[in-house]
């Protein structure tokens, strides 16, 4: 008889959404979430972190609730322990370190960028992909050698998603910005050159940004937006081929919330095409942050004996995915 | 006469052949990104790094010698040698630390340095592909130049750490500002580890 794979528990929850999951080496099992919205203005780390708190006991509920109906059997609890805002973090780790105690399973601590990676790599099922990682905060061209997954170009300021946040803000538009800016960008009727910046594998947002808050002034919102979005993941495109070329590998896998957007899918789709590389992406649900991508990764971080003691499980709001020890590959 | 023609490698951004000896550079059009862009892109790059390529040399940096200049084409001489990431050790990294020095002191940021960009051929080191390059004497855009290659010597080779300070021997020896500089990288990587927390 095979042996059944072990379940863990996954939360995650470093900005906006609260989410949790339980998986086991072949599926997502139980998942359930919640979301904070901000009145008004962009994210404020400290209203989220109390709608965390507020929502956790629900989340938590519903979603071992769903797995016991699936006869699930906790055998770790993962959570995101960074990057992110430290009051969202400090509030999901207290939530973990409680229901590790109290179920007696081991607390994994795991980076939320290697998860996004990480869930890609599992429901893509590719092996060793080039990947854009492009969220609020960071945007990021990464591959894994050598025991890490290594950095090989970054924003040089800001993340894409607040890049388009920020923009949106600006413009009147409800956050989160993105989607938003996305669907008015289907109206564009012309195209006007903003600043298009990338040096060797970096890349910076800042400058077009402002230049297209500044375009509001003279020129419709469609055209901005259409501008902003085709400049923009041009230049996310362009390092991930610089990449492309300088590991010699042959697949490009797309992570993090940006990716749902359908423009830079397309664009990176077509550049796979031209070079022939393979192109993949998750489904949406499992690019936006998501528990299922912690509990996976706390999985493979389990059978490879990557657990955590309490004391050892402080948050860590600037951890950086090149200072994982990638221990299951 | 039958023409050899061989393609070498589909680059980063461009299409490689060595053809008769010499090599041809073109910047074919992405169709991933918008015509209006991709055009100014590959106009602009092609003319700069023509232009560049002959300015670093000029500064005494090895660089392949432009033969002709076309619209998104470059013909250039032909370096017969190994990329430098095959390669690369202590030694070398401290002569990369020269050349750059040598650029930056002539006030030309090379913009891509990536040890994809750097050909050795026998004893000399060749730098190549100037189509990020430009003119800029400030110490931020120097530190930006000197980051992208130490983040490809930490992504792409072991040992990073003694690359690093090979290079920085290198650097202090062709440029007199170069600890403004190293300075200034440290500043660049800490705001990278700092980020999530200026959201
Ligand atoms: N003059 C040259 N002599 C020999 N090899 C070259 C020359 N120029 C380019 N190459 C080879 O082609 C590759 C890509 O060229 P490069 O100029 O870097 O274009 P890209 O902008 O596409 O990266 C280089 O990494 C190098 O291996
Ligand atoms: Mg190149």
């Amino acid at each position: 008889m095979r042996r059944k794979s072990k379940c863990v528990l996954g939360i995650e929850g470093t900005a906006w959404n609260l989410s949790a999951a339980i998986v086991d080496q072949s599926r997502v099992i139980a998942s359930a979430e919640s979301s904070y919205h901000p009145v008004e203005g962009g994210l404020h780390p400290r209203a989220a972190a109390q709608h965390h708190a507020t929502h956790m006991e629900q989340v938590i509920h519903d979603v071992l609730a769903k797995g016991k109906k699936n006869n699930a059997k906790i055998s770790a609890v993962a959570f995101s322990i960074g990057p992110g805002f430290g009051p969202c973090l400090r509030t999901v780790a207290t939530a973990a370190r409680a229901l590790s105690l109290s179920m007696n399973v081991p607390l994994i601590g795991v980076n939320h960028c290697i998860a996004h990676i990480e869930i890609g790599r599992w429901l893509c099922n590719v092996a060793d992909p080039v990947i854009l990682y492009v969220s609020g905060a960071n945007s990021q061209v990464l591959s894994y050698r050598n025991g890490k997954y290594r950095i090989f170009g970054e924003t040089l300021d800001i993340g894409i998603g607040n890049a388009l946040d920020k923009f949106g803000r600006y413009a009147g538009l409800q956050h989160p910005g993105g989607p938003k800016i996305e669907e008015i960008a289907r109206k564009a009727k012309c195209y006007m050159p903003l600043p298009y910046v990338v040096k060797g594998m970096d890349f910076s947002f800042s400058g077009l940004t402002t230049a297209a808050k500044d375009a509001l002034a003279h020129a419709p919102l469609e055209d901005v937006c259409h501008s902003f979005q085709e400049t923009a993941f041009a230049m996310l495109v362009e390092v991930t081929e610089r990449a492309l070329a300088h590991t010699g590998k042959k697949d490009i896998l797309l992570a993090g919330g940006v990716g749902a957007n359908s423009r830079l899918m397309e664009m990176l789709n077509t550049m796979c095409q031209d070079r022939s590389a393979k192109f993949f992406a998750p489904d949406k649900a499992y690019m936006k942050d998501n528990g299922a991508m912690i509990a996976y990764t706390g999985l493979l971080m389990l059978e490879s004996g990557a657990v955590l003691s309490v004391e050892d499980s402080a948050v860590r709001p600037n951890y950086r995915p090149d200072e994982v020890e990638v221990t299951w590959r | 006469m039958e023409m050899k023609r061989v393609m070498l490698t589909s680059g980063a951004e461009a299409t490689i052949e060595l053809r008769d000896g010499i090599i041809l550079k073109s910047r074919a059009p992405k169709r991933y990104r918008l015509k209006e862009i991709d055009e100014r892109l590959r106009r602009e790059r092609t003319k700069i790094e023509a232009k560049l390529i002959a300015e670093a040399r000029k500064s005494g940096v090895p660089t392949p010698i432009i033969y002709d200049v076309m619209n998104c084409e470059i013909q250039m001489e032909y370096i017969d040698g190994v990329q430098l990431k095959h390669v690369l050790d202590a030694n070398l990294s401290e002569r990369i630390g020269e050349l750059v020095g040598l650029l930056h002191t002539a006030g030309i940021i090379h913009g891509d340095l990536t040890t994809s960009n750097m050909i050795l051929a026998g004893e000399r080191i060749y730098l190549i592909d100037f189509g990020l390059a430009y003119f800029d004497q400030s110490t931020e855009a120097r530190g930006v130049d000197v980051h992208v290659l130490f983040q490809t010597f930490e992504s792409t080779h072991g040992g990073h750490e003694t690359l690093i300070k090979a290079f920085t021997r290198g650097y202090r020896k062709t440029f007199k500002d170069a600890d403004d500089v190293l300075q200034r990288v440290k500043e660049i990587e800490s705001r990278g580890r700092y980020r999530t927390e200026r959201l």
